[in-house]
């Protein structure tokens, strides 16, 4: 039942048409009114009521839409609308039962509450009278400054060097002051581990990523790279006219919290990314990749405060889903995977492609004088800290104190911005924009302030309520807000063209020559620090780093006779099976642009490998979208986890018809304490692999991002996540006509594997259900995997590849299977066929093992010849043929049958697991 | 002969206005992308064109149920412009969430005809938004303006509330055009094939006049053969399914 409470003074005429032409549907609901309701949580023989409503302060959009529904009906007297949602349960249950049930099931306390009937329901917002707020660092004993360091994140470097300035300055700092810098030097913000001094072994790393990823891409010095490493998003030429840009963004913390909110505010914060990259991004495609511990983990093994896995992935999948449909961008590409170190810190990446035109693709800059606009939604308490949040760990106390860090999103707020926006971009309405993300107006407004100066008069600021003191007006992360830079000549109709689409825009201050940061509230100066200071004061962080491979212990079980039992469980484990259920409820559809969806073959149900999409409808030129990510390898050896993972994503380009030419890649790197040495040594390798494969593949890192400090610590333990590389590639397809999918297409044609099989199965999916983790990780030759992949795409260029799918998890096993179940076709190979790297006497080993640089290609018999010339020089075998039975058949070394399986029961075992 | 003008109809929320505008530009229509509040402050009129779209969306975010917000501000703001559109001949389009709107505005069935709306689009009885391909089986007698010569499409549908719910009585008065069917043609087949538990299959349906339509798939998604979901196994035919419907309105509001 959903309740709608209004603080109104209505005539019963009013009430009615309130509540039978808007609130109620004539057709299938019913409604009543109440005076005074009667909504305790209550025991009754019959059944029990349980209400539940939004905390204090956490925004419901609905409440706003039903304002303005009420007077386009003509009554006036609302002065305030409450949601909440009424739960009706059958069933005799005690008060703790009911407790459970409510707590597990119907809320989440960080947001919700169960409605008393004493609580306050529509409660005043507490008013603010402005004081100013000093923090005497200057005359702080050891134990005040620790606890200053504690309260805004510093470390003992930092607080130093901060107390040393303001020494210097005769003075101690507002809050506001020590805000903005907490906010501006948290890891979130300037990734003080990357770009720190790194010790490992004999040689001092100065500024990891610049020795890494980004000399990478300065070495390749492609000219189609447009803006790399220095907007919100890595910038690509496109058709020449039109330039794509990319980002992937982490919000793995809110998400532990509160899953739906986390993940929604996750999606919403990269789309304003896009639109704050160059002069704005018009957002095309959403990729999201998600890891989670396994949805059976045992309740009794939850540690305290931590929500159940499979509540977390319901709850992120919703908030990502209903957000990304809402402001109508296709979710196209991602990627599920599961861990049971990712029980207290999952993992949600959030990614987003956008379009712009090419010489709007770089940074604007403006000039001193000109106006900062604040753009969008009003601004509350939501989010605030959630940047040094974000930084930290979690603990079993992080629930109930990290609520004002949690935000909830309006996503019809960031549509008719994104509208709004594009409008004012064309019509060259201002100089500058950037999104306001983690860190709030402080991050947006310091950042693009750096080399100019800023004046902001904080109570300018549209507020949600009030009761906002200055700092949290300067720090909140109240979404769907941007900031643009705009000359005053054109500021008129700027606020024209957003009242026009009932958009708030809000001129705050101005930009200014002096090089400061100065914020003003009801006139008075609240913070005044120099960008120098700021920007540049930060004492640069010097960290150790080791690495040393852990040996685990080598699988000694014996080969099983019959395969296809291994096979069917491999299809239903939890990182291999259907993600169907999620991907449907994804519009993958919306804008009118996929040419290869997330779900192919003959009933839509296979697994497709990269996304395709035509941005622009009436031109034949494509864009292709990929992942790589497989964080069990980095339990061996981070280094060929990176090396792998870039593989990976590379392939799925190659395998639905892309190529090498145009494709640019992404890093998100989520690790663990990098104060460990040890966990900064895995980091070390698998930014190194960045490089080593990144020159050879030819593909530039454009952008990037980490999330460090995932771990989590109860009763004295802690859980670090497995250190976790995700790598999102992006390619420029000529001819979407090009597009091949990964279901098979036709009887009697040929099956090839291309490229080689190792014994590499350490980390892979089979040993991992016979409860091992091995040590021989596969590795990558990126020399013959480019030169593998030039001649691969080539010959699918050419027409002479029907279906083409790339070996990932579970190996050829997996492969095969999913290319028949998918098209209906059986299939029937021999694994004696196979070219090995190094001999290999066990079929289980060759059928699951999980070499990189590997793909399973069909070829019609009459194109053999041609094929075969095209990919000449490569390692390649015809294994086998595509068959109308109705049978997948595997024969092993020296002939024997291994594998014999109906595909109905392939395809069962494949979708039965997440069929929710 | 002068160009038909579209008005695709924008509001908070609407998200499938351009590819809408893409599939009658194909057909040879101009379109404008017009914000309901610049009809409602008068700086459009809706008498300058011949076919008005509602598009698919989220408008005001479906809060309260879908469609609910915009329909009231059609009824109620704009209700006398509408009308006075579709007595002069004007097609009127719906889709997804134009549907759901213009069933909550009371335009369909039967415009403006009662003040109880006849029937609802509710909750799928999955429980779930989906996006999935449907067969749509098209009803040879309706007298719809916009499928005509159309035997049957396949169209993707992609909505959490399309269920068409109506009363007895008013069932077997409804226009229906299009009903979900399987690949044979059948509407015996159930979920997924109907994909949200609609009443006697019902995916479309028009007014009286078949001028008014209004359904919850997306002919705008199937304008292309490479948008095809089976493309890739079948080849590439040069017109998506959906195409024919806009040819149509086009060429019937070229005669207006």
């Amino acid at each position: 039942m959903d309740i709608y409470r209004l603080d109104a003074d209505l005539k019963p005429g009013k009430l009615a048409l309130v509540c039978g032409s808007l609130l109620a549907d004539p057709v299938t609901q019913e409604y009543r009114c109440e005076l005074t309701p009667q909504s305790e949580s209550r025991v009754s023989t019959d059944y029990h009521i349980v209400e539940v409503a939004y905390n204090a302060g956490v925004t419901d959009p609905v409440e706003e839409t039903v304002m303005k529904a009420v007077l386009d009906l003509s009554v006036r007297g609302v002065k305030a609308v409450k949601t909440a949602r009424r739960y009706l349960i059958e069933g005799q249950l005690d008060e703790h039962q009911l407790e459970t049930v409510s707590s597990r099931l119907l809320l989440n306390p960080i947001i919700q509450h169960v409605v008393r009937a004493k609580a306050v329901r529509l409660p005043q917002n507490p008013q603010y009278g402005f004081r100013l707020k000093q923090i005497d660092i200057l005359g702080a004993g050891e134990v005040e400054l620790a606890g200053i360091s504690r309260q805004f994140w510093f470390t003992d470097d930092e607080l130093q060097t901060i107390t040393a300035h303001f020494r210097k300055q005769g003075r101690n700092p507002t809050d506001a002051e020590l805000e903005t810098l907490a906010q501006t030097w948290s890891e979130h913000c300037v990734h003080k581990t990357f770009k720190g001094r790194i010790k490992f072994a004999d040689i001092t790393i100065d500024n990891l990523l610049k020795n890494t990823i980004m000399k990478a891409t300065e070495e390749l010095n492609k000219p189609w790279c447009l803006s790399v490493f220095e907007d919100n998003a890595g910038v690509i030429d496109f058709d020449g006219r039109w330039a794509l840009c990319f980002k992937v963004e982490t919000h793995n913390h809110p998400s532990a919290v509160e899953p739906y909110g986390g993940a929604s505010t996750g999606l919403g914060g990269v789309v304003r990314d896009i639109l704050g990259t160059g002069l704005s991004a018009k957002p095309i495609l959403n990729t999201d990749v998600f890891c989670f511990a396994p949805p059976d983990f045992p309740y009794d093994k939850l540690p305290p405060g931590v929500l159940h896995p499979r509540r977390i992935f319901k709850g992120v999948r919703a908030g990502v889903a209903d957000y990304a449909n809402r402001i109508g961008i296709p979710t196209l590409n991602g990627a599920i995977l599961f861990d049971e170190r990712y029980v207290a810190n999952p993992l949600v990446f959030c990614g987003t492609v956008g379009l712009l035109p090419k010489q709007l693709s770089r940074r604007g800059q403006q000039k001193p004088g000109e106006l900062v606009v604040l753009v969008g939604g009003k601004t509350g308490r939501d989010g605030i800290h959630g940047v040094t949040f974000a930084s930290g760990a979690l603990t079993e106390e992080s629930t109930t104190i990290s609520y004002s860090s949690v935000q909830i999103g309006n996503p019809i707020m960031e549509k008719r911005l994104i509208d709004t926006l594009l409008q004012a971009r064309d019509r060259g309405l201002y100089s500058r924009i950037t999104d306001c993300g983690g860190g709030g107006l402080s991050s947006a407004v310091g950042e693009m302030a750096a080399e100019t100066g800023v004046r902001v008069h904080l109570d300018k600021v549209p507020l949600k309520y009030s009761g906002l003191s200055y700092t949290e007006i300067w720090v909140s992360e109240s979404q769907e807000r941007m900031v643009v830079a705009a000359p005053p000549d054109n500021i008129e109709e700027l606020l024209t063209l957003f009242a026009a689409e009932g958009v708030e825009a809000t001129v705050i201050g101005e930009f200014t020559n002096d090089r400061r940061l100065q914020l003003f509230y009801q006139g008075n100066l609240v913070c005044d620090l120099s960008m120098e200071f700021l920007h540049k004061g930060r004492p640069q962080m010097e960290r150790e780093a080791i690495w040393k491979q852990p040996q685990y212990t080598e699988p000694d079980f014996a080969q099983p006779q019959d395969l296809g039992k291994d096979l069917l469980q491999i299809l239903a484990s939890w990182n291999v099976c259907s993600k169907e259920w999620v991907i449907r409820q994804y519009d993958h559809e919306v804008q009118g642009t996929s040419i290869l969806k997330p779900l192919v073959g003959k009933d839509s149900d296979g697994p497709g490998d990269a996304a395709v999409i035509r941005p622009i409808l009436d031109s034949e030129m494509g864009v292709i979208v990929s992942n790589g990510i497989n964080p069990q390898y980095g339990k061996i050896a981070p280094y060929w986890m990176a090396a792998s993972a870039i593989d990976e994503a590379l392939r799925q380009i190659i395998a639905v018809g892309g190529n090498l030419k145009r494709v640019a890649l992404l890093d998100n790197f989520s690790w663990g304490d990098t104060n460990q040495p040890d966990i900064l040594g895995a980091l070390v390798q698998a930014a190194q692999a960045c490089y080593d494969m990144a020159t050879i593949y030819g593909t530039p890192f454009i952008s990037g991002k980490d999330s460090l400090n995932n771990e989590f610590e109860f009763e004295g333990k802690i859980i670090s996540i497995p250190h976790t590389l995700l790598i999102s590639a992006i390619g420029v397809m000529e001819d979407v006509n090009r597009v091949i999918s990964m279901d098979f297409k036709r009887a009697c044609d040929l099956i090839y594997i291309v490229g080689t099989t190792w014994n590499e199965l350490g980390g892979s999916e089979y040993f991992r259900t016979h409860g091992f983790i091995g040590n021989r990780v596969p590795k990558v030759n990126p020399q013959l995997a480019k030169e593998l992949m030039d001649r691969l795409s080539l010959a699918i260029e050419k027409g002479l590849v029907r279906a083409c799918h790339d070996l990932s998890e579970g190996g050829l096993g997996v492969a095969i299977a999913e290319m028949a179940f998918a098209a209906g076709l059986g299939a029937i190979i021999y694994l004696e066929l196979i070219p090995l790297g190094e001999p290999i006497d066990r079929n289980d080993f060759i059928l699951f093992s999980e070499s990189n640089s590997r793909f399973l290609v069909e070829v019609a018999p009459e194109c053999r010849a041609e094929f075969e010339k095209v990919v000449k020089g490569i390692n390649l075998a015809t294994i086998g043929r595509v068959t109308d039975a109705d049978v997948l058949e595997i024969y092993g070394l020296n002939n024997r049958r291994i594998v014999a399986m109906p595909l109905h029961e392939l395809k069962e075992a494949w979708q039965r697991p997440i069929r929710w | 002969m002068s160009k038909v003008r579209t008005l695709i109809l924008r509001a908070p929320g609407t998200n499938c206005d351009v590819e809408t505008a893409f599939a009658f530009q194909q057909a040879g229509a101009i379109t404008s992308l017009v914000h309901i509040n610049e009809l409602i402050r008068r700086e459009q009129r809706l008498s300058d064109y011949q076919i008005m779209v509602v598009p698919g969306g989220f408008t005001y975010g479906d809060d309260i149920s879908a469609g609910k917000v915009l329909a009231n501000e059609l009824r109620l703001k704009l209700g006398e412009d509408v009308e006075r559109f579709i007595d002069k001949g004007g097609l009127v389009l719906g889709i997804c969430n134009g549907f759901q709107v213009l069933v909550k505005a009371g335009i369909l069935p039967d415009p403006w005809r009662t003040n109880q709306p006849l029937l609802t689009l509710a909750a799928n009885d999955s429980g779930k938004f989906e996006c999935r391909w449907v067969h749509l089986k098209v009803n040879k007698e309706s007298p719809c303006v916009f499928t005509k010569g159309i035997e049957h499409m396949y169209l993707p549908v992609a909505h959490a509330e399309g269920k068409v719910v109506a009363s007895p009585e008013v069932l077997p008065k409804l226009n229906v055009v299009l009903y979900y069917a399987d690949e044979n043609g059948s509407s015996e087949a159930g979920y997924p094939h109907n994909p949200n538990g609609s009443i006697a299959n019902i995916a479309g349906i028009c007014d009286a006049s078949g001028r008014i339509f209004a359904l919850m798939p997306h002919p705008e998604r199937c304008i292309r053969g490479t948008q095809h979901p089976q493309w890739t196994r079948q080849g590439v035919k040069e017109y998506g399914d959906g195409f024919q419907i806009f040819l149509n309105a086009v060429k019937w509001a070229q005669s207006l």
